[in-house]
């Protein structure tokens, strides 16, 4: 066995070095296609790696994958995407882990442990991205047909006993999201005397299953819930009107009682990479994208089961010009 | 010849007496056990809702803020501290191995469009390997399972966790060995705190480690690697140090007494000897390693757990199960690997040398393997699996560009059948349960005052195990009020006591009938196998759809994910009662039913209580799973503080008190199973050997 | 018994002149601060009553004994009598508690580790009970085990690892795993092991009572053959008393962990000590082991004194075919001088007692 190892790893060694010799002078196709892509890289600045945040949820994927098409194509950067939840990416900011968050939902928190005014400035605001978010309470659209009034936060003690379930104890059952989420709902439903009782769901794969089914078997539920989503696509969740928001309702947590503000969604970034004087950064400042472009790549993505890089360089074929003003 | 012993005779009637005092003992636990849940379930009655401890979903206390305080002070100096400083950089250099790697095998080596060694390379050399270290049969399992990985889709996925999984074990089994060494052969204290240090990591859910490591290590490939080392690390000190302590007594006497020294009594006599136990916990360690390296897709670890969590975003059932099913395949690949491996290895040490053949083969296979390397190199068909795929459409005609796709919308149209078609029934089964038992339990559980409760935890556990027992559940109790989640604590104690109810239900009922059959036990042993491997997210959105977000989906999540073990458990424990014992029973005329109830269950109790013990531990071990799917109480608490910055203390709070709860459950199990009446010592090994199972097979959370 | 021959002194000592092995005072108490029963009332006290006072328990009580150098000493006793306690504390392989082990000149229980790793590898070896050997070595391997930790380079272990697989009878098998061979071979292995490192003396704890029957008898003929060819000092363990009988030059009867009886095997049959002793040996052939001095008697004046002489240690058994077909009583000689005679009915006394041995009062 020894002696077969020795002789095994000899040979072995030997034809590496040789092959490997062989292989370096290039011939094949590899080499050509290695060549182009240096050409690229060189042409416009040195791009090198950019590491995207992958928050979890589809439309930020397809915010993402665009972004990463366009900043490979014309500048030859390597797109490095990472699955992390918005939490963990802030803090890879400091850490070169991660350069560019694209759909910020507002993180006062973070905001102040990462910005320069009250933080570390490891992270700086790059602007608006174009799409902005809705938050609200929702209910399945056969709900809000059968019973129009329900959509009206006054009259919803009145099905309070429909909404009912094993997780409630006797109160109506409110569907709360995935705890990474900004939400007051425990406090509204306290504050505007509602017979509710919050159960949550955990994560947003349980509150999508939950709507869906609620709608297909036309059972009663009202949860927490959002736009841009892929979901509005398949099930047109209608909103429920909550007192209207104002300025600073919602600045005390438990004493909250108004309904969410829609919120401007934010392009984040490293700081250290903002001044690294990549030709993305200038992408970056000039990408903008609207609830319906995030919906479009969204649906690519969820409804024809494409692969974000698909569903991302379909897009952009389709949308040269809006491609063109943020790279001139 | 008088004897001078003072054993009674062989075949000597027992002392009548004992007898009576062991059933009067048996009978008066019973009584003392009702006594104490009637006066509990008075006192609730009584003090119903007052001095429950309940904290608000998005409450926290001092302690909370605390710990949240502490990770700020962490963060905040990650820059100057020289503790962080250093962790940062063996995460960075970790990270930078593990792309290197990465780069040679599996991902584009910008600028050149795909990896140094194209998939036909690695495919090769992979086979190659299996074969050297093993035989052509199980070269041909890994060559079918690598064409899988890239036929499916998934091609960079899978080698990436190959990558993270092979490199915590390689430092898993450099640090591992060495504390095996001591644990198998160190003193009593020393054991004793490892042994304790291990059975937290092992009772810890993932999620409460996730967070602290991604602290000290950076997001990505770092953290990955780190926390699957936590994870893979206790098996191999377990095993390995239990198979170091099982070398027969006499030998190492009889070489002592040859007057080794003790370095030479370890390499000369310990190691060669234990070598057999050392492999099974190599083969466990690298199990764990890739269940782990799976979940740290949490921390941006790359690897196949990245489509699997996508899946889950989205809802995608099929899309989960295939990265699923890759993984449970690439989990059969190396667990036969290993196996196949060390035999050769056996047979090997024993002087079992290679036949010239077999030299010759491995020569020229080598040169092949080589030779398509160059050409994995050289050609782009033979360096992304993409190409080879386009190529083959085009010039063979055989499209299996979309394998992994159609097979995912097969698996959805299943799922949607059935989902369909049982709705009705799993909405009854829910509120049955949720009403009948779920519902009362946790009323008790929860509402009554925290004393009353932890007194009636206290007593039921000094009952059941005497001192030890009330030791382990007072310094329970004790930490479980210190961390400020007792309300809680008390909700996830009732579903983890109805999941491991159901699972027990599950292993009696297939773990009788499975040792009572063959056919049965050779249909569903592969079943429970791979129910073993597969992340358990894959299987949630089909819970998730059958059963909403409640707390009855996380228990039937949990079942689902704790059944295998148990059933295995009692399966062998029943396989294992004597035939004789069994032959003597039926030739009394005993019916089927008597002779499971009154020979086979009770002969197996050892292994009832084992299996009991086992599928408590991995139902806690899916409490975190649980928050996620609307369970609520310390899943939601972890999940929360993982999710949000200024929560992260109390998750931290709620993932020690899962901990906690872990650990006292498991402390009084194992005081209440060490009744003298049992073959304690059969018991004990059945335990390690489980504990290892347990390392080993958790996919987990 | 109903002999009423003279009786030679009980516990006759080792020849004189530089002793093998000098064991004095030795004790092994096992159980917490076991150290500080010694020299205490407490030590005094029987094994059960020391258990039930302090927890401890006696493994070797105050024992004492010389063994002269080529001489095969055999202890023997019931489970649990101490006996393979004693023979590990003679190497520390368990630490005694307190007393003097003397071997070749040196304590060994003051020994410090590295004298105590020397004495290991160059003066005494030992064969154990359920053989001990290294399942992953050959044969070869296993025998020069010894050698291999003291350095000796592998070509020269090797040879001499032959020579003496070769001596116990094993050759041919150099290249076998010990679970290839049956338990007698097995344990040759183990007395090859114990051979190879040429030490003076040899301890064997119980070797051959997990063989069966004939294998028994063969390997205690090869321990017979082998100490007449190489003359080592043995020490012997068992709990066979008619294997203590067959090899012993002198035996020694352990209980409860203290000295109950020393001495030649014909001393422990003829005179035994106490009750224990009397019911241990109550079995024995004692033709097979008594001599013509146990049962001659004086003459008396009647007895003719013509019959043929013979000394007095011939065994009874070897002496009957002669004595029965004497018309005179056999005359018994010792150092020169009639000691006593043997008739007709000495002989069968004993060889009749033997064949309803159930009768005979105890």
């Amino acid at each position: 066995m020894r002696t077969n190892w020795k002789r095994a790893t000899q040979l072995v060694s030997a034809s590496a070095v040789a092959l490997l010799a062989l292989s370096a002078c290039g011939g094949g196709d590899i080499a050509s296609e290695t060549q182009q892509n240096e050409q690229n890289a060189g042409s416009d600045g040195d791009c090198g790696d950019v590491n995207m945040a992958l928050n979890p949820w589809v439309g930020y994927t397809a915010d993402a994958y665009v972004f990463g098409a366009v900043a490979a194509d014309k500048y030859g950067c390597n797109m490095v995407y990472k699955d992390l939840k918005e939490d963990v990416s802030w803090q890879g900011f400091g850490t070169g882990d991660v350069d560019i968050v694209i759909e910020d939902w507002g993180h006062p928190d973070l905001e102040d442990k990462f910005f320069a005014e009250k933080g570390d400035g490891s992270a700086t605001n790059v602007g608006d991205l174009g799409a902005t978010g809705i938050i609200g309470w929702f209910v399945p659209p056969w709900l809000a047909e059968a019973h129009p009034d329900i959509l009206d936060y006054k009259n919803l003690n009145k099905y309070a006993k429909d909404f009912a379930t094993s997780e409630s104890g006797g109160q109506g059952q409110f569907l709360g999201a995935d705890p990474s989420y900004v939400q007051f709902d425990e406090a509204i439903v306290k504050n505007l005397g509602l017979d509710f009782k919050v159960v949550f769901s955990g994560s947003e794969a349980a509150s999508i299953s939950a709507f869906q089914k609620a709608e297909e078997n036309k059972e009663f539920l009202i949860g927490y819930f959002y736009e841009p989503q892929w979901l509005f696509a398949d099930v047109d969740l209608q909103r429920v009107a909550l007192p209207p928001y104002t300025d600073g309702c919602q600045d005390d947590p438990a004493k909250v009682a108004c309904d969410y503000p829609e919120t401007p969604l934010q392009k984040v970034a490293s700081t250290k990479w903002l001044d690294s004087g990549s030709p993305a950064v200038d992408l970056l400042k000039k990408f903008n994208f609207t609830n319906d472009d995030q919906n479009t790549v969204a649906k690519y993505i969820e409804e024809d089961k494409m692969s974000p890089e698909d569903a991302a360089a379909k897009w952009v074929a389709d949308n040269a010009d809006k491609v063109a003003s943020w790279t001139s | 010849m008088t004897v001078l012993a003072s054993k009674p005779e062989p075949g000597a009637a027992p002392p009548p007496v004992e007898v009576e005092s062991r059933r009067a003992a048996a009978a008066r636990k019973w009584v003392w056990t009702a006594i104490i849940i009637a006066v509990w379930v008075v006192l609730w009655r009584i003090f119903h809702g007052d001095a429950t401890l309940t904290l608000g979903q998005r409450d926290h206390t001092p302690l909370h803020q605390d710990l949240t305080g502490f990770r700020d002070s962490v963060l905040a100096s990650r820059d100057t501290n020289p503790f962080v400083s250093l962790t940062y950089s063996i995460g960075e250099r970790l990270t930078s191995f593990a792309d290197w790697l990465s780069r040679m095998i599996s991902t584009k080596d910008f600028p050149r469009p795909y990896p140094q060694i194209g998939w036909l390379g690695v495919v090769a050399i992979a086979t190659w390997i299996g074969y050297a270290v093993a035989n052509l049969r199980i070269a041909v399992l890994v060559l079918v399972s690598f064409l899988a990985f890239g036929a499916f889709g998934y091609w960079e996925d899978s080698i990436d966790l190959l990558i993270v999984t092979m490199l915590a074990v390689l430092i898993a089994v450099l640090i591992g060995l060495p504390l095996a060494v001591y644990y198998g052969t160190g003193g009593k204290v020393g054991v004793g705190i490892l042994t304790t240090l291990m059975d937290i990591a092992q009772t810890m859910p993932t999620f409460v480690y996730l967070g602290p490591i991604v602290l000290f290590f950076g997001i990505g490939t770092s953290a990955g690697v780190v926390c699957t080392l936590v994870y893979a690390l206790p098996p191999i000190i377990r095993i390995a140090g239990h198979g170091l302590r099982r070398v027969s007594p006499t030998t190492i006497e009889a070489t002592d007494s040859s007057g080794q020294t003790s370095w030479q009594r370890l390499t000369k006599v310990q190691l060669p000897m234990a070598r057999a136990t050392i492999v099974v916990g190599l083969n466990q360690t690298i199990m764990a390693a890739l269940s782990m390296a799976t979940l740290a897709a949490f921390v941006a670890s790359p690897g196949l757990g990245k489509p699997v969590l996508r899946a889950l975003q989205s809802n995608d059932v099929g899309g989960a199960t295939v990265p699923g099913l890759l993984i449970v395949l690439m989990a059969i690949m190396l667990d036969r690997t290993t196996t196949a491996a060390s035999l050769r290895a056996e047979k090997a040490s024993r002087g079992g040398h290679d036949p010239k053949w077999r030299r010759i083969i491995l020569a020229v296979t080598a040169v092949v393997a080589l030779a398509l390397v160059y050409v994995s190199r050289t050609y782009s068909w033979a360096a992304g699996y993409d190409n080879f795929l386009a190529q083959l459409k085009s010039s063979a005609g055989i499209d299996l560009t979309s394998l992994g796709r159609n097979t995912a919308n097969l698996v959805d149209d299943v799922f949607n059948w059935i989902s369909s078609t049982f709705d009705g029934i799993t909405e009854a089964i829910k509120n049955i349960i949720s009403y009948g038992l779920l519902n009362p339990l946790q009323d008790l559980l929860s509402e009554s005052p925290w004393f009353v409760t932890g007194l009636a935890i206290v007593a039921m556990a000094s009952l059941l195990g005497s001192i030890r027992g009330f030791v382990s559940a007072v310094v329970g109790c004790a930490l479980l009020w210190y961390f400020d989640l007792w309300h809680d604590a008390m909700i996830t104690l009732n579903m983890v006591l109805v999941a491991t109810l159901l699972v027990m239900i599950l292993a009696l009922v297939f773990g009788v009938w499975m040792a009572r059959s063959r056919t049965v036990d050779f249909i569903l042993r592969p079943l429970l196998d791979a129910g073993q491997t597969i992340p358990p997210f894959v299987y949630l959105i089909p819970v998730l759809a059958l059963f909403d977000a409640t707390r009855f989906t996380a228990i039937i999540a949990a079942t689902v994910y704790a059944a295998p073990v148990a059933i295995k458990l009692v399966a062998d424990g029943i396989s294992g009662v004597s035939a004789t014992t069994l032959e003597a029973s039926r030739s009394t005329g005993a019916t089927t039913w008597q002779e499971i109830t009154k020979v086979q269950l009770p002969m197996a109790k050892s292994s009832l209580v084992l299996a009991t013990n086992q599928g408590l531990l991995y139902v806690l071990s899916m409490v975190v799973i649980g928050g996620m799917v609307g369970a609520g109480a310390l899943g939601y608490d972890a999940v929360l503080g993982f999710a949000r910055s200024e929560e992260w203390g109390k998750g931290a709070a709620a993932g020690i008190t899962i901990v906690v709860l872990g650990v006292m459950i498991d402390r009084i199990c194992r005081a209440a199973a060490a009744d003298p009446n049992d073959q304690s010592s059969r018991l004990q090994l059945e335990w390690v050997k489980a504990r290892a199972r347990f390392q080993g097979s958790r996919s987990t959370v | 018994m109903t002999t009423t021959t003279t009786q030679p002194a009980a516990g006759s000592t080792a020849s004189d002149g530089d002793a093998g092995l000098t064991v004095k005072n030795l004790w092994k108490i096992f159980g917490r601060d076991a150290d500080k029963i010694i020299g205490t009332p407490d030590a005094d006290l029987s094994r059960a009553e020391l258990k039930e006072k302090t927890g401890c328990v006696v493994g070797v009580k105050d024992v004492s004994f010389d063994v002269a150098p080529g001489e095969v000493f055999v202890v023997m006793g019931l489970s649990g009598s101490g006996k393979s306690t004693l023979v590990r504390c003679l190497t520390r392989l368990i630490e005694p508690t307190a007393g003097q082990v003397v071997i070749a000149g040196q304590d060994i229980v003051s020994a410090s580790e590295a004298q105590l790793r020397d004495v290991r590898r160059s003066q005494v070896s030992m064969v154990f009970q359920h053989f001990g050997l290294l399942p992953h070595r050959q044969v070869i391997d296993n025998v020069a085990y010894g050698l291999e930790i003291r350095g000796v380079a592998k070509k020269d272990r090797r040879a001499k690892a032959s020579e003496i697989v070769e001596l116990v009878g094993l050759k041919g098998y150099e290249r076998s795993y010990p679970d290839q061979l049956s338990g007698g071979m097995q344990q040759r292995v183990g007395l090859a092991r114990a051979l190879a490192g040429d030490p003076s003396m040899l301890l064997f704890d119980e070797p051959f009572s997990a063989l069966d029957p004939l294998i028994r008898r063969d390997m205690q003929n090869e321990v017979i053959r082998l100490h007449h060819e190489l003359g080592k000092t043995m020490v012997f363990i068992t709990h066979d008393l008619a294997e203590a009988l067959k090899l012993g030059d002198r035996i020694m009867i352990l209980r409860d962990g203290a000295i109950i009886q020393v001495g030649r095997p014909d001393e422990v049959v003829g005179a035994p000590a106490d009750e224990y002793v009397r019911d241990f040996v109550s079995d024995v052939p004692r033709s097979h082991v008594l001599t013509l001095k146990w049962v001659m008697r004086d003459p008396r004046p009647e007895d003719s004194m013509e019959g043929p002489t013979m000394p007095a240690d011939t065994i009874v058994r070897k002496a009957a075919q002669a004595v029965l077909a004497s018309a005179h009583p056999v005359r018994v000689i010792e150092d020169g001088k009639v000691v006593g005679i043997v008739d007709d009915e000495e002989i069968l006394r004993v060889v009749v007692a033997e064949e309803d041995h159930q009768e005979v009062p105890a």
